[in-house]
C-alpha cells in the first residue's frame, strides 16, 4: 500500500533515537549479515568480551538436522547410533513436534557457527550474538574449558578419528568396528579424567606417534600379563600385588592401557572415543553458566542496539517474543515440565549478578559483601572465568532469584512413606536450596561413581569395578548390559560390586554368576574401604 | 573478525551413511515391520513409504544411571502451596522418586515409548525385495532391440576429430615425411659434399660455374624437401570404437487367476495382492521381463494389467482353459530358445469335475518341460481338492521347477511369496 521509500523518512523525523537502523525488513543477506555482526562485535568489544575469531556459516534446515544428530561435532566417524539420532529428529521435525535447534556453536578456533537460511534477520542477529560473542567468550575465557579442550585441534583431531576408523573399518569390517564402538560409547562418560589435566589432543602429533605409542602398549600391556613364573619365591610375592595401585576413575584409560586382549588398533579406537569424551566434559559441566552467559549477552547486546538506534522496534519486539519463549521455565507441576531450564536459570542469575552490582539491597548486602556494589561487568567476567554449574551455583544463587523462581527443595527417601519439602524459597531455606541445586549440577552425583578396583593379574585376569553408592542409590536396570560392553573390552570376566559404608549391597557379573557365594564377599571386604 | 560463508550448497546428506548404518543394524526390525505393512496394505497402496517402530529396549545405547530408591533430593522450580516440613504423597508408579536427580527418572520414561521413524518408498521396496529372485534365470540372448556397449578395435584411417590417436598420426606422418624425402636428402647429401670438396680445392682449379649450378641443385633440393608437409590429412589416425550387443535374459511370467464364482471376494483380493506382489517385483528388480495376463473362468482370456486387477467378469470354472491360453500363447510368441518362462497360478482349488487330471496332464507334457518354474497357489481355508492332489503328482516328477503353497489368510500371502521366490544358495 504505502510507499517504501517514505518509510525511512518518516521514521527518521519521529524519533531521533531510531535514526539509523541497519535493516528495517526482516529478510537478510550476506552483507546484512555482516553489517550487524560488525555492530555487534563493536558493542561486544565495548563490554570486553573476548572471543576467538567467528566463522559464520550459513545452512539449510536438512544440513541443520545433520550438524544437529552428529551432537555438535562438525565431523565424526560414522556410527549407527548417530544415525538413530538424525533419524529421531528428522521424524519429530517433519511432522512439526519440535523447531530445529536455535543454533549451535562449535569450541573451536576460529569458533563455528550455525545460521539456517529460513530465519528471520532478527533470529541471525539473536543467534549471532547469543553464540558468537556470548558462546565463544565463554569458551575462550572459561578455566574448564582452558585447562582441559584445545580449540586449536579439536577440528584437526575429529578429521584424524574419523579418517583412522573408516581405515579400521575398510581393514577389519564395519560389524567389528561397530561393535567396539558400542562398546567404548556405553562407558563414554567414564573416559574422562576429573583431575589431571590431559595432553592437549593434535592431529598432527596422533599420526606421528600413533605407530609409536600402538607398539609401546602392547609391550607394557604384555609385560603386565607376562605369566612365565621368574622364581619359586615370586609367586608368594605376586599374589600380594593389588593391580592397580589405586583405584582408576577412568575406564576407558585403564582399559586401553591394560586389557589384555585388545589389537593395537582398538586400543587406538578406545582412545579416540575417551578424547572425545574428555572434549565435551567442560561443557556437561558448565551447561546452566554457559546458556545463562550467551543468554544475558544477546540480551544485553541486542538492547543495546536498540539503545543506539541500530535497530527498528519491529525487531526488538521480535526478539523478545523469541527470548521469553526460550527462557521460560514451566513450573514442576506442568505437562511441560522437564526439569529445570538451564537458560532460564543461567539468566537470571547473570541478571540478578549485574542487579547486585548495580543496585544492591540490604539482603545482597548481607548474601554477597564482596560484590555488592562492585563493577557489575568485572564481577560477570570474574564469575565466567572461574566457575562451573556447581560452584557457580554454590556461590552466586541469590534469594532474589530463589524466589522469582519459586524454588523448593524435596526430600525423596525410600525408606519413608512421603516426600518432605525440606526448604522452600524463605530465610530458613535459603542456603539449603541453594546446596542442593549446587549439588544437582554435580557431575560426581549424578553419575554413579563406578572406579577400577582390581584385577586378577596372576589369576582368572578378571576385572573388579567398585561403586560406591552416593547417598545409598543403587544402580540402574541397564547395569547388566554396561557390563557386558564392559566384558567385551576386557576380554575376561567382569565384576561390579556395589558398596554402601563398606558393605557389598549388590554384585553384577558377566558372564552371570548364579550366586555369589558369601566367601568371595569376605575376601573383596578388607580392600574395599580405602576406594573412598 | 568474522569471517561469513556460505555452506548451503555442501552436501545436506552428511548423515546418509549414519543412517544407512542404522537401516542396517536394525534390518530384522525393518523387515518385520514391511512384511506386517504388506499384509495390512490396501492393494492399491502397497508401494508407498512406511513408518517403522522399534521397541526403544532393543536401540538403547545402555550407560551406567542411577536406579530407583535411596534417598533423593531434587530442586524444583514453581512453588505454590509447599511450605518446609511438608508431607507429600509419593506419586503413583514412584519409578521417578518424585522427580528427584532428573537424570535417572527421564531414562525410564523413554523407555516406554517406541523408536517411530519413515523410510521412503524406495527403501520399503528394497526391504520387501530383499533376497528375491527369479529361479534358473539361464537362458541368455541377443535379441532384437538390445542395448549395446561400445569397445575398442584397434585404429582406423577415419573417425571424429574426438577420436584422434596422436601417437599413431604423428607417427605416420614421420614414415610419411621420410619415405617421401629419403631420396631427395641423399642427393642434397651427396652434392653437398662434392660441393665441399670443390670449394676445398686451391682457388685456381675451382670451377665457379659448375659450384653455381650446384648450388641451385642444392636450393631447389631444398625446397622440394620442405615442401613436404609435416602433417598431412591421410596421417590422421583414429581410435576405433565398436558398438557391440550386450546378451542379456528375457523372461516372460504368466500370470493366471481363477475368477470363477466358486471364488469370493475375499479370495479374490488375496488372489490379487498375490499378484501385485508379483508385478511389483518383476517391474522393480526385472526390466525387461514381460508380464502376461490370463483370467480365467470357464474359458480363459488374455487380458492387461487394468482389466486384469479390477475387472468383475466371473462365471463356473474350467482351470485347464487357462493353461491351454497359456500354452497357445507360449508357442506362438515366446520361442523356448530365447525366453526364459515362468508361470503363477492362483485358483481355490475347486475345479470341474475331471479337469483336474487334464490340468496336470498340459503341465506335464506340455508347459513344464518348457519352463523356467512354475508356481501354484491354493486360496482356501478348506480341504484341498482334486487340483491340489493332482499337482501333488506334478511336484513329485518336477521339483525343481515347480512348487506350490497354500495360503489361508492375508497375512500368509507375503510370507508364501518371499517362500516362492526365495534366493537359493548355490
Amino acid at each position: 500500500m504505502s510507499n517504501p521509500d517514505d518509510a525511512p523518512q518518516n521514521e527518521s523525523v519521529e524519533s531521533p533515537l531510531r535514526s539509523n537502523p541497519i535493516s528495517e525488513t526482516s529478510e537478510w543477506s550476506f552483507e546484512l549479515i555482516e553489517e550487524y555482526d560488525r555492530a555487534i562485535a563493536e558493542i561486544a568489544k565495548g563490554y570486553k568480551l573476548d572471543t576467538y575469531p567467528n566463522q559464520i556459516e550459513v545452512i539449510s534446515s536438512e544440513q541443520m538436522m545433520d550438524a544437529y544428530a552428529s551432537v555438535g561435532m562438525p565431523l565424526g566417524y560414522h556410527h549407527w547410533s548417530y544415525g538413530k539420532q538424525f533419524l529421531n529428529i528428522e521424524q519429530s521435525y517433519n511432522r512439526g513436534q519440535m523447531g530445529l535447534a536455535y543454533e549451535i556453536v562449535i569450541n573451536s578456533n576460529p569458533c563455528i557457527a550455525y545460521l539456517m537460511e529460513e530465519n528471520t534477520m532478527t533470529m541471525q542477529a539473536l543467534v549471532i550474538a547469543h553464540a558468537c560473542y556470548g558462546h565463544n567468550s565463554f569458551f575462550k575465557g572459561n578455566y574448564l574449558f582452558r585447562a582441559w579442550t584445545d580449540a586449536d585441534s579439536i577440528i584437526d583431531y575429529l578429521l584424524f578419528a574419523k579418517n583412522y576408523i573408516a581405515e579400521c573399518e575398510s581393514r577389519y569390517g564395519i560389524d567389528e568396528v561397530e561393535s567396539l564402538i558400542d562398546s567404548c560409547h556405553a562407558l563414554m562418560n567414564y573416559g574422562v579424567d576429573r583431575y589431571k589435566r590431559p595432553y592437549p589432543i593434535s592431529a598432527e602429533e596422533e599420526r606421528q606417534r600413533q605407530k609409536e605409542r600402538e607398539e609401546y602398549l602392547q609391550k607394557q600391556v604384555n609385560d603386565l600379563w607376562r605369566t612365565i613364573p621368574t622364581a619359586e619365591e615370586d609367586k608368594a610375592e605376586a599374589e600380594k600385588i593389588h593391580f592397580p595401585p589405586e583405584p582408576e576413575e577412568n575406564l576407558l584409560y585403564f582399559i586401553e592401557k591394560n586389557a589384555p586382549l585388545l589389537e593395537p588398533w582398538q586400543r587406538e579406537v578406545v582412545r579416540i572415543v575417551r578424547k572425545i569424551a574428555q572434549y565435551f566434559y567442560p561443557q556437561r559441566q558448565t551447561q546452566v553458566m554457559n546458556e545463562g552467559w550467551a543468554t544475558f549477552w544477546h540480551y544485553t547486546l541486542l538492547n543495546t542496539m536498540y539503545d543506539r538506534g541500530l535497530v527498528t522496534e519491529g525487531f526488538i519486539l521480535e526478539f523478545l517474543q523469541s527470548h521469553t519463549s526460550v527462557i521460560y521455565q514451566p513450573p514442576y507441576d506442568s505437562p511441560y515440565y522437564s526439569g529445570i531450564n538451564p537458560y532460564t536459570l543461567g539468566f537470571s542469575m547473570m541478571c540478578d549478578l549485574r542487579r547486585i552490582c548495580e543496585n544492591p539491597t540490604d539482603e545482597d548486602r548481607h548474601w554477597f559483601p564482596d560484590i555488592a556494589g562492585s563493577d557489575w561487568l568485572e564481577t560477570l567476567h570474574f564469575a565466567m572465568q572461574n566457575f562451573k554449574d556447581e560452584s557457580f551455583i554454590l556461590q552466586f544463587l541469590s534469594p532474589k532469584v530463589m524466589r522469582d523462581l519459586k524454588l523448593f527443595c524435596i526430600v525423596d527417601d525410600d525408606q519413608k512413606r512421603e516426600i518432605e519439602v525440606s526448604a522452600i524459597h524463605d530465610e530458613m531455606g535459603y542456603q539449603k536450596v541453594r546446596e542442593a541445586l549446587a549439588g544437582q549440577y554435580n557431575l560426581g552425583n549424578r553419575e554413579p561413581n563406578i572406579q577400577v578396583h582390581k584385577v586378577d593379574i596372576r589369576g582368572d585376569r578378571s576385572l573388579t569395578l567398585q561403586h560406591i553408592q552416593y547417598n545409598r542409590k543403587p544402580l540402574g536396570k541397564s547395569t547388566e548390559e554396561v557390563l557386558k560392553h564392559v566384558h567385551r573390552l576386557w576380554g575376561f570376566d567382569v565384576h561390579l560390586h556395589s558398596v554402601q559404608d563398606d558393605t557389598v549391597s549388590a554384585s553384577y557379573h558377566c558372564p552371570p554368576q548364579p550366586e555369589t557365594s558369601t566367601e568371595d564377599l569376605e575376601v573383596a571386604l578388607p580392600v574395599i574401604g580405602w576406594g573412598i | 573478525m568474522s569471517y561469513i560463508i556460505d555452506r548451503r550448497l555442501n552436501s545436506k546428506n552428511k548423515s546418509t551413511v549414519n543412517r544407512q548404518r542404522f537401516l542396517r543394524r536394525y534390518r530384522k526390525h525393518i523387515q518385520k515391520a514391511v512384511s506386517d505393512a504388506v499384509t495390512q496394505r490396501s492393494i492399491t497402496d502397497i508401494d508407498k513409504g512406511e513408518q517403522i517402530s522399534i521397541p526403544s529396549k532393543d536401540i538403547s545405547e545402555p550407560v551406567f544411571h542411577h536406579g530407583s530408591g535411596g534417598l533423593g533430593t531434587g530442586v524444583l522450580p514453581g512453588n505454590k502451596e509447599f511450605v518446609s516440613g511438608d508431607k507429600i504423597p509419593r506419586p503413583p508408579g514412584g519409578a521417578g522418586g518424585g522427580g528427584g536427580s532428573g537424570s535417572g527418572a527421564s531414562d525410564q520414561g523413554e523407555g516406554m515409548d517406541d523408536f517411530v521413524f519413515q523410510i521412503t518408498q524406495e527403501e520399503f521396496l528394497d526391504f520387501m525385495f530383499e533376497d528375491l529372485e527369479l529361479p534358473n534365470l539361464v537362458k541368455r540372448q541377443l535379441s532384437g532391440n538390445e542395448e549395446f556397449k561400445m569397445r575398442r578395435a584397434g585404429i582406423s584411417n577415419e573417425g571424429s576429430p574426438g577420436r584422434i590417436n596422436i601417437v599413431r598420426s604423428l607417427r605416420s606422418a614421420n614414415a610419411r615425411r621420410i619415405a617421401l624425402t629419403g631420396g631427395k636428402r641423399r642427393k642434397l647429401k651427396e652434392l653437398e659434399a662434392e660441393l665441399a670438396e670443390q670449394e676445398a680445392l686451391d682457388p685456381l682449379l675451382k670451377d665457379h660455374r659448375k659450384i653455381e649450378k650446384m648450388m641451385q641443385q642444392i636450393a631447389s633440393l631444398r625446397g622440394r624437401i620442405n615442401r613436404v608437409p609435416w602433417l598431412d590429412d591421410f596421417d590422421l589416425k583414429y581410435n576405433l570404437h565398436v558398438k557391440e550387443p550386450i546378451p542379456r535374459s528375457k523372461a516372460v511370467m504368466f500370470c493366471l487367476m481363477d475368477v470363477s464364482g466358486s471364488m469370493n471376494q475375499a479370495t479374490k483380493d488375496m488372489a490379487k495382492r498375490f499378484f501385485i506382489l508379483l508385478y511389483l517385483f518383476l517391474q522393480r528388480n526385472y526390466e525387461h521381463t514381460e508380464v502376461v495376463f490370463i483370467r480365467h473362468h470357464t474359458s480363459a482370456k488374455e487380458v492387461d494389467e487394468q482389466e486384469f486387477f479390477y475387472s468383475r467378469e466371473t462365471g463356473g470354472t474350467i482351470v485347464s482353459s487357462a493353461l491351454k491360453l497359456m500354452k497357445e500363447i507360449l508357442d506362438t510368441r515366446y520361442p523356448v530358445s530365447e525366453w526364459n518362462i515362468y508361470g503363477a497360478q492362483a485358483s481355490d482349488g475347486d475345479n470341474w469335475n475331471d479337469d483336474s487330471s487334464t490340468c496336470s496332464k498340459i503341465l506335464m507334457q506340455d508347459l513344464l518341460p518348457k519352463l523356467q518354474y512354475y508356481s501354484y497357489i491354493e486360496i482356501t481355508p478348506r480341504d484341498h481338492q482334486a487340483l491340489w492332489e493332482e499337482y501333488r503328482e506334478v511336484q513329485a516328477n518336477f521339483g525343481d521347477v515347480f512348487a506350490m503353497q497354500q495360503i489361508v489368510n492375508v497375512s500368509d500371502i507375503y510370507p508364501v511369496f518371499r517362500e516362492l521366490f526365495h534366493k537359493k544358495a548355490v
